[in-house]
């Protein structure tokens, strides 16, 4: 036996991925990559008016084409990377993080606490996603740090309502009941038996919530509200360029397949965790 | 009739584990059912019992598959049926009682409806025929207005009665042979005397033939004429009821008996501490909203009792009797709402947050199902060494050579420290959630039917384990369990416990031939004998079951 010398690789660990999974971990990782190195690797600058056409083709020189002023749409394309998985990462954690820890203390404190905290959420939840976006961004004006902040709290309930009912059922079990007899505090209950057995399907949540972020996000964009000229989300490519689409522009095409690529290998990743992950608690 | 029933031979089941091994679980099994006569599986869990008497109807659950063999049932070869032909098969040659009536039963319809539909499904009568038959299998298994329960939904009667409703359900289509899967393991056992009596008559009368499926052998000595011993898919014995509980020739046989055998608890001689361990006075406790100081659902009534230091105590009583209630209002999960905890003579607050970290540390609680009872997410040695470092302070190298001695003290080998607890047996999960109540050195250790979970060999090691502890540990034990020969082998005292009252305190070597109220001598007269004649023999008054059972 070479037991010594096995490679302790995600395989052998019991973190072995299907081939749906890999394709999409492959995809998330690549857009990753170009977000990170993106200013780089842009053949021109994202603002620049490089093409004397406007709704240009394919071509070795602009591989995308060029939009509705004759800028490059790949430079843009690269650009507007950034603020997409950036504004929807940090939105994602955010809810997830900020629902999780609500849904989890309501759970175990219960009460008056939960049932208040519960119904204003409910309520909350009740306002239309995109319109509360509008009202919000229509008011206080469209920034970085605004849009961040909108996105996070129209998705925070939904978290919340996921979590809470996860915390209820672990909170009910013996060994809650054993670390409670014991005297443990609230955030040793909270933090280390209870969230743990929540994580797999609190993981599986977040991906799903990241896709409606950017989807949300590109909506918003779409209509005008999200990032504002001259930078630009995928979203706001699209509508850029829309009018495009009737001249059968790339322009209008490429941004879309970004959004799609990026979503759906969310959802292909989180639907094919490891079992490992995805089943801690069974 | 010479020729069997039922004949099983070379019978090899396979399943396929979750990482894709194949595994055997029925490695060649071979037997015969007489028409008429009933034949008894039993084992432990894990020994394929079930898988067996499923087999029967040509059914394997989901990931398992019959691979060699032959089934044979009257003039079908089920092996090679298709599944069809078998289901054409079910309900009429053979039927099946499964271990859980209520979820047998579909809440949402009536029973008759429910109990009929065998009838519908093979047209074998029409409507009012069938109903007609199944009102008079309800009177012969003895169910209480028979012309009008089957109008009652499965929430509205028993659990004793739904058991027998739906041997009702397997009896109407007059099989030949019917399986009876752990039908009352989840009983009562004055709820399971009914039922077994019910079985025994209907049983006769039809002459139909059984295979009943226990882990029980008083209750399978009631009602089997042969018994089949299984242990890891294989056959250890197989032997007439009498001569397999009075002559077994396998030492797996003889050590299922030996455990079933109380052992007489010896109690320590110690010179006797002053103040007693545990004294519980007029305590009440109970669920729901407090109005005016008073839970809406109360269900502890004026407990009292005092624990000598060293000494064990059990409480014994059926299901909704408030035993648990009990050790948790002990414990401070549930806060009594009225009177006094003493704790080695000093008074102990009703609610956990009051209570110093010390009171907490000298009172620990085990719970019954060990699978709940540990975090599945944490590693063994992460779940004994939170007590160490909570209560005792422990860090660093310290605590794992104590994590090691833990585990050691519940005879489990220090590497099992890494593992989690899904990668561990149902016995070994046990003594882990014991250990952690050690971790804490506790002086009182509240056990929660601790071992009715685990199979017959095994509980009787973990009992040994509890003594053996106490000896060199001078705990003290409240063993709470619905089963007495548990009870008499590990307790002093023993609390009959009814509807949240304590009807009489005994003690526990005499139990049967003291208990002076009607219901001890109700309860510990239902425990089933290994004796085959025991419940023809026995006498019990209708009236004072009426009266007790709550029916």
């Amino acid at each position: 036996m070479s037991l010594a010398l096995r490679l302790p690789t995600p395989a052998r660990l019991g973190y072995s991925f299907n081939w749906a999974g890999r394709i999409g971990l492959a995809v998330i990782l690549f857009w990753a990559a170009i977000a990170i190195i993106g200013p780089w690797i842009a053949p021109y600058p994202p603002g620049d008016m490089v093409d004397f056409d406007y709704f240009g083709p394919m071509s070795s020189q602009f591989w995308m084409g060029s939009d509705y002023l004759g800028r490059d749409i790949l430079s843009r394309i690269i650009m507007g990377t950034r603020y997409t998985t950036g504004i929807a990462l940090a939105a994602v954690i955010l809810a997830c993080a900020g629902g999780v820890l609500l849904g989890m203390i309501a759970a175990v404190v219960g009460g008056w606490f939960d049932t208040l905290l519960s119904r204003f959420l409910d309520a909350f939840n009740g306002i239309p996603h995109l319109l509360f976006g509008l009202v919000v961004v229509a008011a206080v004006g469209s920034s970085i740090p605004i849009l961040i902040v909108t996105l996070a709290a129209m998705y925070l309930p939904g978290s919340y309502r996921f979590a809470r009912a996860l915390a209820v059922n672990v909170n009910t079990m013996d060994f809650v009941t054993v670390a409670r007899a014991r005297g443990e505090g609230f955030g040793h209950i909270i933090l280390r038996e209870i969230f743990p057995n929540i994580l797999g399907p609190v993981l599986a949540d977040l991906g799903l919530r990241f896709v409606f972020i950017v989807l949300v996000l590109s909506g918003l964009s779409f209509l005008g509200l999200g990032v504002q000229p001259p930078n630009a989300d995928w979203g706001a490519l699209v509508r850029e360029n829309i009018e495009g689409l009737s001249l059968g522009a790339p322009a209008v095409i490429f941004p879309s397949i970004a959004i799609a690529s990026l979503t759906i290998s969310v959802n292909m990743f989180i639907d094919n965790l490891p079992t490992r992950i995805r089943d801690r608690s069974e | 009739m010479d020729q069997p029933l039922v004949s099983v031979r070379d019978l090899k089941i396979g399943a396929k584990t979750d990482s894709g091994r194949e595994v055997e679980i029925i490695k060649g099994v071979s037997f015969d059912i007489a028409p008429g006569e009933i034949v008894a599986l039993i084992g432990e869990s894990g020994s394929g019992k079930t898988t067996i008497a499923l087999s029967l109807m040509g059914h394997a659950r989901p990931g398992c598959a019959i691979h060699g063999g032959t089934i044979r049932v009257g003039r079908h070869e089920v092996t090679a049926m298709s599944e069809r032909q078998r289901a054409a098969m079910r309900g009429t040659e053979l039927s099946y009682v499964p271990q859980s009536a209520a979820a047998a039963f579909n809440p949402a319809k009536r029973i008759m409806d429910q109990v009929v539909e065998i009838t519908a499904i093979h047209k074998l009568m029409p409507r009012e025929q069938a109903e007609a038959k199944a009102r008079a299998l309800f009177r012969a298994l003895a169910l209480p207005d028979p012309d009008t329960i089957g109008h009652r939904y499965p929430h509205q009667v028993s659990g004793g009665q739904l058991q027998r409703l739906s041997a009702a359900m397997a009896l109407i289509g007059d099989p030949a042979l019917v399986i009876f899967d752990e039908p009352t393991t989840a009983l009562d056992v004055t709820t399971q005397i009914e039922v077994l009596r019910a079985f025994r008559s209907v049983m006769d009368k039809g002459a139909m033939a059984g295979v009943y499926v226990s882990h029980d052998l008083a209750v399978v000595a009631q009602i089997a004429d042969r018994i089949v011993v299984l242990k890891n898919g294989m056959v250890q014995e197989e032997g007439a009821t009498e001569q397999i509980l009075h002559a077994p020739k396998h030492p797996y046989t003889r050590q299922l008996l030996d455990a079933f055998e109380p052992v007489p608890h010896v109690p320590l001689d110690r010179p006797q501490a002053p103040e007693p361990i545990l004294t519980v006075q007029d305590l009440c406790a109970g669920y729901g909203v407090m109005r005016d100081g008073v839970p809406a659902a109360k269900i502890l009534h004026d407990v009292s009792f005092r624990l000598e230091r060293g000494r064990n105590l059990g409480v014994i009583g059926e299901s909704g009797s408030g035993k648990s209630t009990l050790a948790r209002a002990i414990a401070g999960i549930l806060p009594a709402y009225r009177g006094n905890l003493l704790l080695d003579g000093k008074e102990l607050a009703p609610l956990l947050q009051q209570r110093s970290k010390d009171e907490l540390r000298r009172v620990q609680i085990v719970f019954q199902l060990a699978d709940t009872a540990l975090n599945p997410a944490q590693s063994i040695e992460t779940i004994l060494a939170r007590p160490l470092a909570f209560y005792h302070g422990m860090t660093g190298a310290a605590r794992k050579a104590r994590v090691i001695e833990l585990l050691d003290m519940v005879r489990l080998p220090g590497h099992l420290r890494h593992r989690l607890p899904s990668e561990l047996s149902g016995g070994q999960k046990q003594r882990v959630n014991l250990a952690r109540a050690l971790a804490a050195e506790p002086e009182l250790i509240l056990c929660d039917e601790i071992t009715s979970a685990l199979d017959t060999v095994v509980a009787a090691a973990i009992l040994d384990l509890l003594k053996e502890l106490q000896r060199d540990l001078n705990l003290s034990y409240m063993f709470i369990s619905h089963d007495l020969s548990t009870v008499e082998a590990i307790c002093d005292e023993v609390l009959v416990m009814l509807k949240g009252r304590v009807v009489e305190a005994l003690p526990a070597a005499r139990m049967s031939t003291d208990a002076a109220h009607p219901y001890s001598r109700l309860l510990i007269g239902s425990i089933p004998q290994l004796d085959t004649g025991w419940l023809k023999g026995l006498e019990q008054d209708p009236a004072l079951i009426a009266q007790f059972a709550g029916r």
